[in-house]
């Protein structure tokens, strides 16, 4: 056996005390919910984890109801620096306990433990913590003196990042003083109600925050709910259409983060073994289960051969197996549905005449699991190259200007995210300058801040989440005074300007 | 100018194959200037990333036992005595006492007037193949501030009195100022002044001295530079120096390792030194040779450390894996 071959070093699970069964969250209580519940899995083994509640309109109902209740007697009421001490409340617990939801996120989505560990668990504390700032410092968030919130806040996170994507929603949501009725993604509910017992722990006030489980229906149910008064949605770009459709003239704001298909741009004087780095880190990542994965890689053609030779080298050595081996890689495919899609696509991809390339892997028994997979020879009009995979399959198309570049990079019904590798730094702005693209990483990709907004041109939806600009989802202007439009110094009763 | 690597000199040999035969300043320079850049970020990020290998029962086993037969045992002091050198060649040679199944490490490594008495004590156990062998450092260390004449007879004096390997430095004001040619020049003639009596040559390794080139970038150029001069390995620094070896900077020199065997077939040794007094650090310069480059370079003539500190750690950490506790320093010996 060679030194390669790692011995197995396994992230314990005793950590985790898990229970039978789980509720639903409201109310500050885990509830039984009225649906007909289901088992969550482990898609690295198919075993059963646990079996969790389903949520109905009527659970919908009732979680709408205590969210409003909480926010009209509590936390519309409370001082933003006190709403703020729950929220820092919540990151120290969450760094606590930081181990048992890595463990509980690796188990239940299939992602490799080394990546629960060292990017979602430390990213969700950074997001609250960043967020228990602001609570009390709204007056400064660029909309106007006094922004009030909205009101109760529905919603809705997708599978990929199950806890990060409730952090991302829930922290500035909070901060700014809304309630809200979450609801986790059907086969990723785990970490959300180990999330639930940690806001029992921090003793938030009942109703702030309602977790409610379930399929597609309940989401529907909860978007359809007239009690709602902001719907948040991050997932795919055919259910983001749909819940446009739904609240429109509803009066409810929205806010969309949806499908992408980003352009990873190499120059040929790229620092080559980063961007090779980069490129490995942008589409393999989490399985490539990434909104804004780098899935098309848009390569120099006088460096095209040597890149991809590179890659394929460093591709070879990505461990893919037990997400919870420490020094795995690439784990499990999410659910049997999303393989069977990456296969659809992969499939097709041979078949419009990309070349298709494997990593040489095993490949476990039970659970889902698709090897990294490069194509090349692809062309713009191929399918791969229009389509979100979602999955761990790269493909790679080239330019030979920038301006090609650029075109190629912009044209997409997507508009997430992109990334630029060249050592010459006018050459990067002068290039994210022109993309379409929310998110533009020179030199690295796939990094995430709580300080830095995040989100999408075109079919990637609307407004931003993180930073200043995420607050603005769920911060509705102060009215403007006859004062403040005739530009005099406006006096009004600002909440904690007189002291 | 041209260079003055006379025709047929064998270490220039790689330079003018990459290069052409009308081997110039200026092919040098263009070629070492048209490498591609290095990110710092991105470098460091992957370092940190394969720090994160958790090695663990019998690959920690191998990983320790490993280490030992990779170091290059080091005493570099101005306070240096034949008797502490004896010392040190005892250790080599036997480095737990209480336990015979620990490897030898792969050499001593002392300054050049100290060779003889290193010969003499490692006696039967002085082997360039298969024992421990004597490497010196030369050429005016660690600053290598001196005429290349003395910088030569320094070399062929360690050679003369035994030594297997030639542990140079390079002369890092000349690379700063961009004199690519002289710096080039010079570890050609050390190389030359390596050559044995009996027609063979002393390994050369050449220092690079990575925390007085201070980028990335130069640590690249440099690295080249040893190689298309004829280095047999590339080491990171005097550990005079702070900072010394660095996971990244050795990630970065095994990345052009790595390129080399792939445009030449050939392979290169890389030497990290100083600075690495853990087990727990060593296993991840393991891991990252192991994957950047490949195992089989886990092997004494393709990767060493330049270490004197690390060895206990490691004893200590090989009695732990075969009793089940931590015993302590005083388990293991002073040297």
């Amino acid at each position: 056996m060679g030194f390669l071959e790692y011995a197995p070093a396994p992230e314990s699970r005793s950590i985790l005390s898990l229970k039978e069964s789980y509720g639903l969250f409201i109310d500050g209580e885990f509830v039984d919910g009225s649906g007909d519940p289901f088992t969550t899995i482990s898609p690295a083994t198919e075993e059963r984890i646990a079996e969790i509640a389903a949520g109905s309109a009527a659970d919908v109902d009732r979680a709408v109801a205590a969210a409003r209740r909480a926010y009209d007697t509590t936390w519309s009421r409370m001082r933003g620096s006190d709403r703020g001490k729950y929220l820092f409340r919540i990151a120290r617990l969450v760094q606590e306990r930081a181990r048992e939801l890595a463990v509980a996120e690796s188990l239940d989505n299939g992602k490799p433990i080394r990546e629960a560990r060292d990017v979602d668990v430390p990213l969700v504390a950074a997001w609250f913590f960043y967020y228990a700032g602001w609570a009390d410092k709204l007056e400064w968030a660029g909309l106007g003196p006094a922004p009030r919130a909205l009101g109760v806040a529905a919603q809705i996170i997708p599978w990929n990042f199950p806890l990060l994507m409730l952090a991302w929603k829930l922290a500035p949501a909070l901060a700014a003083g809304n309630t809200v009725v979450l609801k986790p993604a059907e086969t990723t509910p785990l970490s959300a109600l180990l999330f639930a017992e940690i806001l029992q722990q921090a003793d938030l006030p009942a109703g702030v925050v309602n977790i409610v489980t379930g399929a597609g229906d309940t989401g529907a149910a909860l978007v359809r709910h007239p009690g709602v008064d902001k719907v948040a949605f991050t997932g795919s770009t055919a259910v983001g259409r749909e819940i446009a459709r739904t609240v429109a003239g509803t009066g409810k704001k929205v806010t969309l983060e949806l499908g992408g298909k980003a352009a990873n741009i190499v120059f040929d004087d790229a620092p080559i073994d980063q961007a090779i780095e980069g490129i490995v880190q942008g589409i393999f990542f989490n399985q490539g289960h990434v909104c804004c994965a780098g899935s098309r890689l848009l390569v120099q053609e006088n460096v095209h051969d040597e890149v991809v030779e590179r890659l394929k080298q460093r591709v070879s050595t990505l461990r893919l197996g037990d997400p919870l081996d420490k020094n795995t890689d690439i784990g499990a495919i999410n659910s049997r549905e999303q393989l069977d899609r990456i296969r659809e696509l992969s499939d097709l991809g041979e078949r419009e005449g990309g070349v298709r390339w494997t990593a040489e892997c095993e490949i476990p028994q039970n659970g889902f699991w698709f090897a990294p997979t490069i194509f090349t020879n692809v062309s713009t009009s191929s399918t791969i190259a229009r389509e979100e995979v979602f999955g761990p399959v790269l493909s790679v198309l080239t330019f030979r200007t920038p301006a090609e570049a650029v075109a190629k990079a912009n044209n997409t019904p997507y508009g997430l995210s992109a990334g630029i590798w060249s050592e010459k730094g006018s050459k990067v702005l002068a290039i994210a300058d022109q993309l379409r693209a929310g998110v533009v990483w020179s030199n690295t990709f796939n990094k995430f801040d709580p300080a830095s907004p995040f989100g999408g041109y075109k079919e990637s939806g609307y407004g931003r989440e993180g930073g200043r600009h995420g607050l603005a989802g769920y911060l509705a202007p102060s009215k403007p005074t006859v004062a403040a439009i005739s530009g005099t110094v406006e006096k009004t009763d600002r909440k904690g300007a007189k002291k | 100018m041209t260079l003055t690597a006379p025709d047929g000199l064998a270490p220039a040999e790689r330079a003018q194959r990459i290069l052409g035969q009308d081997l110039t300043e200026k092919s040098l320079r263009l070629h070492l200037e048209g490498l591609s850049g290095v990110d710092a970020v991105g470098l460091e990020q992957r370092a940190a990333t394969l720090g994160t290998r958790s090695i663990k029962t019998t690959s920690k086993a191998w990983a320790l036992d490993r280490i030992i037969e990779l170091i290059d045992l080091t005493t570099l002091e101005g306070s240096d005595t034949p008797g502490k050198v004896r010392s040190l060649a005892a250790k080599a040679v036997a480095p737990d006492p209480s336990d015979p199944t620990a490897p030898r490490v792969a050499a001593v490594c002392v300054y050049g007037d100290m060779v003889p008495y290193a010969v003499e004590a490692l006696g039967a156990a002085h082997r360039p193949e298969g024992g421990v062998s004597v490497a010196a450092v030369a050429t005016a260390f660690p600053s290598g501030r001196a005429s290349l004449d003395v910088k030569l007879a320094d070399t062929r004096e360690a050679v003369a009195a035994g030594a297997d390997e030639i542990d140079m430095v390079i002369d890092r004001g000349a690379f700063l100022a961009g004199r690519y040619g002289l710096v080039f020049d010079q570890i050609v003639a050390v190389k030359e002044a390596c050559r044995r009596a009996d027609g063979g040559y002393a390994h050369l390794k050449v220092i690079l001295e990575t925390g007085e080139l201070a980028t990335y970038d130069n640590v690249r150029r440099a690295s080249w530079l040893a190689i298309l001069a004829g280095g047999d390995f590339i080491k990171t620094s005097t550990g005079k120096i702070n900072p010394a070896a660095t996971l990244p900077t050795t990630l970065l020199m095994l990345e052009v390792v790595r390129d080399w065997h792939r445009l030449t077939g050939e392979r290169i040794g890389v030497k990290p030194a100083g600075g690495i007094r853990a087990s727990k650090d060593a296993i991840k310069y393991l891991v990252t040779v192991a994957e950047t480059v490949g195992e089989e370079w886990l092997v004494p003539h393709l990767f060493r450390f330049g270490a004197s500190s690390l060895l206990n750690d490691v004893l200590l950490q090989r009695q732990k894996l075969r009793t089940g506790a931590y015993s302590g320093p005083d388990y293991v010996t002073v040297d």
